[in-house]
């Protein structure tokens, strides 16, 4: 692999890895939302 | 994605827009058909070779930042002229989105200079810096947004400093074309996109893909936000 092969590489995995940790962390967040909102209203009904 | 299905924010007429699992499984069609031909299609460019393939994604990625930007904007002139505050919560999404897709231009820039001038970063590039200062600016909304307590004040606060924003970006865009002095390439200039036919199709394709890209993560994120008021609302008359 040349030196421009390795850098455009590169320049497309930093793209995937930040998409990729930006839908990771918005999982995580909407999936806690999720539960917390699902407590409340049992919760509420109860 | 199957978490979110349930959360998207559904539009007020319920109609003409799609769904954002949609959106998102069209964007990566699309940006995956870019990047192969991007890498395996397109001829090598004659001054750099190789590495101008960065191109593809760098450039759609500043323009898909400057749009978000200008969604943002826009949105929050509909909260100033209405006063509604669900604008408020879609113009700070847009602006998130827009930052976000600012770093990955910085990044993948960064990578493209040092391949192509030797160094990650120089500043006597009217363009990087100016692209660096709508960054920054776009920061500080974040910090101006929760510098204040949250209500009808921080929502007018946030809005007006979104609308400014967007005046930097017709200044970057002039500042280069009138500096005399500059090795970043202008590639659109007054005559047209200065590349070949192929070159230009595999960019509006990658451009589609980002957009679609960024359209999907704006639902998804503001289906988010949403389902977070939700949770506070509920613990507040608790």
């Amino acid at each position: 692999m040349t030196t421009a092969e390795t850098y455009v590489t590169a320049a497309y995995l930093v793209f995937l890895g930040v998409v990729l940790l930006y839908v990771v962390i918005n999982s995580a967040k909407v999936a806690r939302l999720e539960a917390a909102v699902t407590r409340l209203e049992r919760e509420d009904a109860e | 994605m199957g978490a979110y299905s349930a959360l998207l924010p559904r539009p007020a007429s319920g109609v003409g827009v799609p769904p954002a699992a949609l959106l998102a499984t069209a964007a990566a069609g699309t940006l995956l058909a870019a990047t192969a031909l991007a890498l395996y299609w397109v001829p090598a460019d004659a001054d750099q070779g190789f590495s101008q393939r960065i191109f593809y994604l760098h450039v759609p990625n500043a323009l898909t930042a400057y749009a978000c930007f200008a969604f943002g904007a826009w949105k929050a002139v509909r909260l100033l002229a209405t006063g509604d505050e669900r604008y408020d919560l879609e113009c700070h999404t847009a602006v998130h989105v827009g930052v976000i897709y600012a770093v990955l231009t910085l990044a993948t820039g960064s990578i493209w200079a040092r391949v192509s001038w030797g160094v990650w970063w120089t500043w006597s590039e009217n363009q990087l810096v100016l692209f660096l200062v709508v960054f920054l600016f776009y920061c500080a909304y974040f910090m101006l947004r929760y510098s204040v307590a949250p209500g009808p004040q921080r929502a007018r606060l946030s809005a007006v400093y979104a609308v400014f924003g967007i005046v930097l970006i017709p200044v970057g865009f002039l500042a280069i074309r009138l500096s005399a002095n500059f090795i970043h390439p202008v590639v659109f200039t007054a005559h047209g996109p200065q590349m070949a036919g192929s070159m230009f199709l595999v960019f509006c394709l990658s451009f589609a893909g980002l957009g679609g890209l960024a359209a999907a993560l704006y639902r998804v994120e503001l289906a988010g936000r949403r389902l977070d008021r939700r949770v506070r609302d509920l613990r507040s008359v608790r």
